[in-house]
């Protein structure tokens, strides 16, 4: 199936997706990787607020190729980055903020359960960061420059951004983890 | 006459290589990449292939990079021992990152392995990585490799017993296997083994130069191959026939008791471009 989705996602919005399915994005997604992940983290911990509303938002794993002219940031190229590396901050991540969407590439570990009920993981295909870009028509807001480009929070207007594959639903199906089970049965049998 | 090689020539054919290598990928993976779309029999698998090959031609039309990790920048020098150079080598291709990654533009991507702290210009200490070889004539050959770290950060080494050849296949396997879907397949394994704990890493980096077309595998290189597409990993790691489109290895002596394996992995984009300065006129 293939659906057309438009940010700040909704519960019913999600649910009805299932592992393997297309979705294009209109809207808002806050990039986010490892460091936006831990400061996230650490300013929920200590009760300081976020410059940016997470509710119903898509974050996207990717550290963007961006360049300021005329003092306004344009995308060059803005592809997904791997998703593992946010597995063990994800579960957490998703306990205190009502996050929709995920978006990422290689697949996570342990997350299907946080998942479960409140959001879904999809994958983009890594390396097409030009192709990416064609679908960001505006940068919103940049937060945590001082983390350097590639790890700050970018907010991205896209239109259509796809196609992304359903790669966990909220249901727990994980197909990139399916995928390595019967990898791992075939590896048994060479 | 000999043709000059000034610091400018080496700094402009620095930036020359890097704006090729970044936005455009070598034919011979366009056409694998093609070849393995027609064949794909999963739709899914078949859609990831269909984009990265619509990423590939806006990223040559726009002239832009083709992907937002531009990588760390590995350089591979060959100076011809006829050439007599009047300025400092390094600090040219150094002052040509640099001026590339605000031209092209390039992700800064260098930083201090402890602070984290960001360099802000895709240099550093020990950033770009240049390895030299001397070698005949009055040529210099400059060849770029920008290199990610979704592929690179699944790569492996292993001092095997010198009894353990038949593990060779093994390790490489099981380097591929537990790589999954990160390193953005379908990737391509450069495989080094012998020499040393750093000259087998470095043999299985020089591995992912060479022209991936069927014709230019050894036999022994196109088992493996098979044996990896039979894990069904898929590109993205999304499931397909397509997970890896070659297998190379390098080999040198190495010790009687050591037997060093490293599988340096590389992403579909597999970047690279040259430069040759120099020679008669």
């Amino acid at each position: 199936m293939e659906y057309h989705l438009t940010t700040p996602l909704s519960k019913s919005d999600i649910d009805q997706l299932n592992a393997g399915d297309i979705v294009y994005l209109t809207g808002t997604v806050f990039t986010a990787r490892d460091e936006a992940h831990a400061r996230i983290l650490e300013m929920e911990e200590k009760g300081v607020p976020l410059p940016f509303d997470l509710d119903g938002a898509v974050i996207y794993h990717c550290g963007p190729l961006m360049q300021n002219i005329d003092n306004k940031w344009q995308t060059v190229a803005a592809g997904p980055t791997t998703s593992s590396r946010m597995s063990k901050m994800t579960p957490t991540l998703l306990e205190k903020f009502d996050v929709r969407a995920l978006i990422g590439k290689g697949g996570m570990q342990n997350v299907s359960e946080s998942l479960r009920d409140q959001c879904v993981y999809l994958t983009y295909t890594g390396g097409c960061a030009a192709l990416a870009a064609e679908s960001i028509m505006n940068v919103s807001n940049v937060h945590w420059l001082d983390l350097g480009m590639p790890e700050a929070v970018w907010e991205l207007d896209t239109i259509e951004f796809g196609p992304l594959i359903v790669g966990i639903d909220s249901k727990g199906c994980d197909l990139l983890s399916d995928v390595r089970k019967n990898a791992k049965k075939a590896f048994s049998k060479i | 006459m000999i043709h000059k090689i000034t610091n400018d020539s080496v700094v402009n054919a620095t930036i020359d290589i890097l704006k090729k290598a970044e936005t455009q990928l070598p034919s011979d993976v366009i056409d694998v990449l093609k070849q393995s779309q027609i064949r794909e029999t999963s739709p899914i698998a078949k859609a990831q292939l269909s984009a990265i090959l619509k990423n590939i031609e806006i990223a040559k039309e726009r002239s832009i990079p083709m992907c937002q990790d531009t990588g760390i920048l590995v350089f591979f020098v060959e100076l011809g021992r006829d050439v007599h150079l009047d300025f400092n080598l390094e600090d040219a291709i150094v002052e040509g990152v640099r001026r590339a990654t605000k031209i092209i533009p390039l992700r800064p991507n260098a930083v201090d392995p402890i602070t984290r702290n960001n360099s802000g210009d895709n240099t550093g200490v020990g950033l770009p990585d240049i390895k030299y070889e001397i070698v005949d004539g009055n040529k210099l050959s400059i060849t770029v490799a920008p290199k990610g770290a979704g592929s690179e950060n699944m790569s492996a080494i292993t001092m095997l017993n010198p009894t353990e050849v038949d593990s060779i296949r093994n390790f490489i396997l099981t380097t591929v296997l537990n790589a999954g879907g990160m390193p953005c397949p379908p990737i391509i394994v450069g495989v080094g083994i012998g020499g040393s704990f750093d000259k087998a890493a470095r043999l299985a980096k020089s591995a992912l130069l060479q022209d991936i077309n069927l014709k230019n595998m050894t036999k022994h290189e196109r088992n493996i191959l098979s044996d990896i597409n039979s894990l069904r990993i898929g590109p993205m790691g999304l499931g397909g026939d397509t997970t890896a489109l070659a297998v190379h290895i390098k080999t040198a002596h190495c010790h009687t008791a050591s037997l060093p394996i490293a599988v340096n992995i590389q992403c579909w984009a597999n970047r690279h471009a040259s430069v040759t300065l120099g020679g008669d006129e």
